[in-house]
């Protein structure tokens, strides 16, 4: 587990890996990187899935933001440890107590969270699918 | 010091190393939270332990005029930037710091740098070792003089694990074009995501600008922190050397087709065709060089951009401060040439509002400035954006690409 903590939210799965700056408005939650597939989605409160990241540095105070003004995600889940989210995540925690649990799943298990699902993040890391 | 160790457990290291020096990107003005994280380090009284630079900040302190955004955005993004200068960094605000002769560490010196571009450039080109480190890591990581002893600073993980092969069908003129640069990066972030890349088949001995130009369009289509030119970058002598004397994983072609497709992909303009009218060009991302700036003169050839379009080029402040001693600012200011520092005109809102797309020669800025400041965008080379300023629409080097 990247980031500590639970959630229990619908699954968004990105179908292009997505740089959160420049990519995802912290002011309200949506997708504004202009060659995302799915730019105008919004991915507050939902569990997103990342088959892959990529891009900024920036990535982990757009996180941060978001937490503060309310529009995170409600959990991550990612292919691949990504340092730049997960320190977003634990100053997040730090500065308003608010956790976002970042989990690695193993890529063919990541691939069965379908688009819309209901998904559980579980304190120790589990993960169960509605 | 938690926030090292938590990015220590993140990349499985065992141990922390001391670095040399630092540049830290988190200056730039993101929301409150960003002033609430500087703010607590503030209080405690916490300074850097080794020198550090700064990457750009929300709006240029020099030049406040230029700034067309909301007076209490400028003014936190401003307290921002002080912030960072009490912890005792040195303001630089650029995302060049590759360019200043002073903070340029040496092949194999470990070091703590964020800012996309610049992690590429500084384990590319430079050969000093850092990892993907992000806001709050890097002053984490400048306050404590350590990092994680994982990935890019050891020296088993900077072998390329694919070769990207350039085909022989790619025109002559267009390896010697900066414009291939950025185009060949953006291809790199597609093929290579998180993996080391060694580019075969590119002349040897590539001047900086366009290994610039290469690493930040690459780390903005995909998580690169690091690639191998041969005959150019330090690691990569020869393929062999860059392979570190093992066989690649995969050896990939990238034909003309590919590139020509990539270019495409950064013009979100409906028509990008020669003879569309243009608002806007935004040169420097990243920051430009004085062999840049230079280049912007040689090809307005002593004209002005057409009435109604902006010509505008990012640069560091101390690039600047060259750039008015030799005249050269002078020089292109009186040519209708406007210079902006400390910031990048993808982030500040600086350019003149028009209903008209904005031309760049930035593989970067052609990715972002659409989602960040709602332009519509056409890429081309450094002489098709400034010939296209002059005219005031799109001009295209009928030589460079080849015949479709």
């Amino acid at each position: 587990m990247l980031a500590p903590g639970s959630a229990n939210a619908v699954a968004i799965v990105l179908r292009e890996p997505l740089s959160l700056w420049g990519g995802m408005d912290p002011a309200s939650g949506q997708v504004i990187d202009a060659r995302h597939p799915q730019r105008g989605e919004n991915l507050a409160g939902r569990i997103v899935v990342m088959p892959g990241a990529r891009g900024s540095s920036s990535s982990s105070s757009v996180l941060a933001e978001a937490v503060r003004a309310g529009y995170a995600p409600a959990g991550i889940l990612l292919a691949e440890p990504d340092l730049i989210l997960a320190v977003g995540a634990a100053v997040a925690e730090e500065l308003y107590g608010v956790r976002v649990p970042i989990v690695v799943v193993a890529p063919d298990e990541l691939a069965l969270v379908a688009d819309g699902q209901a998904v559980a993040i579980h304190e120790d890391g589990e993960i169960t699918l509605g | 010091m938690r926030l090292v160790v938590r990015a220590a457990e993140a990349l499985r290291a065992e141990r922390l190393i001391p670095i040399t020096s630092a540049h830290v990107d988190s200056c730039l003005y993101h929301g409150e939270a960003t002033v609430d994280f500087v703010e607590r380090l503030v209080n405690t009284g916490a300074q850097v332990s080794v020198p550090t630079t700064l990457n750009v900040g929300a709006l240029d302190l020099l030049h406040p005029e230029l700034w067309r955004g909301d007076a209490r955005t400028a003014e936190r993004g401003k307290l921002l930037m002080g912030h960072y200068r009490a912890l005792g960094c040195t303001p630089t605000y650029t995302c060049a710091p590759y360019q200043l002769s002073f903070a340029r560490p040496g092949l194999g010196e470990q070091v703590a740098w964020a800012e996309s571009n610049a992690i590429v450039f500084c384990n590319s080109v430079l050969g000093a070792r850092t990892e993907r480190y992000g806001d709050f890591t890097d002053i984490a990581c400048a306050i404590t003089g350590l990092v994680p002893d994982a990935g890019l600073h050891r020296t088993d993980a900077r072998r390329a694990t694919v070769v990207l092969r350039l085909s022989a069908d790619i025109p002559p003129p267009l390896l010697d074009d900066d414009a291939l640069y950025p185009v060949l990066g953006i291809v790199l972030g597609r093929r290579a995501g998180g993996r080391i890349a060694a580019i075969d088949g590119l002349p040897a001995g590539l001047s900086e600008d366009r290994l610039k130009a290469i690493g930040a369009a690459a780390a903005s289509s995909g998580a690169v922190a690091m690639f191998h030119a041969v005959g150019s970058t330090p690691e990569a002598a020869t393929l062999d050397a860059a392979l570190q004397g093992r066989a690649p994983d995969a050896t990939l072609e990238i034909g003309l087709a590919e590139l020509r497709a990539a270019r495409d992909e950064l013009t979100t303009a409906a028509a990008g065709a020669p003879g569309t009218p243009i608002g806007t060009v935004s040169l420097g991302t990243p920051h430009a060089s004085l062999a840049e700036l230079r280049a912007v003169e040689r090809e307005l050839a002593g004209a002005r951009p057409a009435p109604g379009v902006e010509l505008m080029v990012s640069t560091g402040r101390h690039l600047l401060a060259e750039a008015e001693e030799e005249g050269l600012a002078r020089r292109l200011r009186a040519q209708g040439v406007e210079l902006l520092v400390d910031t990048c005109s993808y982030i500040a809102p600086v350019l003149r509002p028009s209903p008209l797309p904005a031309m760049t020669d930035s593989g970067k800025w052609a990715f972002y400035a659409p989602g960040n400041i709602g332009v519509e965008v056409i890429f081309g080379s450094l002489r098709e954006c400034v010939r296209s300023a002059v005219r005031g629409s799109v001009w295209r080097d009928p030589d460079l690409w080849g015949t479709p």
